[in-house]
């Protein structure tokens, strides 16, 4: 029997089936948190999550608003002051994924989180960096999820807030103690992985249901589609119970606070 | 030895127009109370730095107290945008402001460097980033020993930090409990130092590694309870998510935030810092 689930939940479970048990994962807030919460309570229930609000090692009931709720810190092993977070846990080579969301991506998985247009004149003004430029190249590996459309997958970002592989694809060629960057992009289309010579992001998977003409589509560049292109398998029943209680639950509680 | 002050004392002495700022709290104990007091004795022209500077320093900027806004992450956090900061850069409402962006690496370790009296602070960053490229204060060394690029950015040295904490006892001695973010970092960093505090008790209750701060690094204590609201104070109240979300709609209008201001702020007592 076929289940039903939304996009964003496939995305969601695809994300989150995307951490191993075992792995310490740096997380970001929004979707990355929704996805690694759903990994620990599913298949990777040791996972470890660390917050750069300083809580390491922390099992939050509802998912955070704020990168720094209390539940954070209620639930986490210990909480460290935040220059020992970046200094000695991502600095310090302690993390082998960090999970970032982003506002733009190009096809070299550059993020930018800063601004939309010119610097001095900006269109949009977005937060900015925040952990997300050291995370990047800190972590052993990136994973990067978000939704897919024509205005989050542009060609050339307006600015790199973030290094994915650089404007040319060379960006961490011959850089001493760099992580591995950008390995997989995880959407409510499909899922990219680099092109292990050029870095180009290229379509491995299609979830579901999606066609290539809707990748293309909702993608500002000329995008490639590995030869052996897989299907994402569904989510299960379990995973999907699962994440609509972590859901139902957060909303419970942030209603009432 | 710190002084018990009020909070409109303490601020009156220590916030001088035109000073560099620093009112640290991440997410956690962001000294609000303190911030209207700042807002309401009508400071200008202050160098504001936060990592985040959150509905705190949005309420600051629309209020026109800053002229400078140094920062790492400028959001509000699991809403979107700082519409008063937005505004501020984008049209220069109510005055023009000047950004100054980092990472939060960046931002923790100049705190850190700060308080360990260090002109600058060494770390492994911004690589690839094009952040340097519109920040003039973010540089690159060579490592003297192994030859590594890394980065390096001058160390925060405010005139004044502020920060809100549990409680203090009859000493002055401030006890932080939770995420602890930069706030003792902020306070050895700065030239004097005001702490906001939930209340004054016999005994702490610190044990043995807790983050304590001794009476004779601080300047002055003041005593604002709920002084944290609509962000938290670990052990005491929680944060107001509700007031987060409905700020969008509070900042997003000039008026619509005017009225706030009014009413909450230049119509409040000076000890309030919650209106969620």
């Amino acid at each position: 029997m076929s289940l039903e689930y939304t996009s964003s939940e496939m995305m969601s479970v695809t994300a989150a089936r995307a951490l191993e048990n075992g792995m310490t994962c740096f997380v970001g807030i929004g979707l990355p948190s929704e996805a690694a919460n759903l990994a620990r309570l599913t298949h990777a229930p040791d996972v470890v999550l660390i917050y750069e609000s300083g809580t390491l090692q922390t099992k939050p009931d509802i998912l955070p608003l704020s990168i720094g709720d209390g539940e954070l810190c209620e639930s986490a092993l210990t909480t460290v002051a935040v220059p020992e977070m970046f200094r000695y846990w991502l600095q310090g080579g302690k993390v082998d994924v960090g999970f970032l969301g982003t506002a733009q991506i190009d096809r070299f998985a550059n993020l930018n989180t800063t601004l939309i247009g010119d610097y001095k004149a900006p269109k949009v003004r977005l937060p900015g960096g925040g952990g997300a430029p050291e995370i990047a190249t800190n972590a052993g590996e990136v994973f990067i999820t978000l939704k897919h459309s024509k205005r989050a997958f542009v060609k050339d970002v307006d600015f790199v807030t973030t290094l994915g592989f650089g404007r040319d694809g060379k960006g961490r060629d011959n850089v001493p103690n760099i992580g591995k960057g950008p390995t997989r992009v995880i959407t409510d289309l499909c899922v990219m992985k680099p092109d292990p010579g050029s870095k180009e992001l290229v379509v491995v998977s299609l979830h579901p249901g999606v066609s290539r003409e809707e990748v293309i589509e909702a993608t500002g560049w000329e995008v490639r589609f590995a030869e052996q292109l897989e299907s994402t398998p569904e989510p299960s029943a379990n995973e999907l119970e699962i994440l609509r209680e972590l859901k139902a639950r957060t909303e419970r509680a942030h209603a009432d606070a | 030895m710190s002084e018990f002050l009020s909070l409109h004392d303490a601020v009156a002495r220590y916030v001088q127009d035109g000073a560099t700022v620093a009112m640290e709290g991440f997410t956690h104990l962001i000294p609000f109370a303190a911030g209207h007091e700042v807002i309401r004795q009508k400071k200008r022209d202050l160098t504001l730095i936060r990592m985040t500077p959150d509905i705190i320093y949005d309420q600051m900027i629309g209020a026109g107290c800053a002229k400078k806004v140094i920062f790492s992450w400028g959001g509000n956090p699991g809403v979107g945008s700082l519409h008063r900061l937005r505004d501020a850069v984008e049209k220069g409402w109510p005055c023009k402001i000047e950004i100054l962006e980092h990472s939060h690496a960046a931002m923790a370790c100049a705190f850190e460097a700060g308080a360990a009296g260090l002109p600058l602070a060494v770390f492994r960053g911004y690589i690839g980033s094009e952040l340097p490229s519109v920040n003039d204060q973010i540089k690159f060394i060579e490592c003297p020993f192994t030859g590594e690029r890394l980065a390096a950015v001058p160390s925060v040295r405010p005139d004044v930090s502020i920060i809100h904490a549990q409680r203090a006892d009859r000493q002055g001695n401030v006890l932080v409990e939770g995420i602890v973010g930069v706030q003792k970092e902020a306070v050895l960093a700065a030239k004097h130092s005001i702490v906001t505090v939930e209340e004054i008790v016999d005994d702490l209750g610190a044990t043995p590694n807790a983050c304590v701060i001794p009476s004779w690094a601080i300047s002055a204590i003041a005593v604002a309870e709920k002084g944290a609201l609509p962000s938290y104070t670990h052990g005491y109240y929680g944060r107001s998510n509700r007031f987060y979300k409905e700020w969008d709609a509070i900042a997003r209008d000039r008026d619509t935030f005017t009225q706030w201001l009014d009413n909450n702020v230049f119509n409040a007592a000076d000890n309030v810092g919650g209106q969620a």
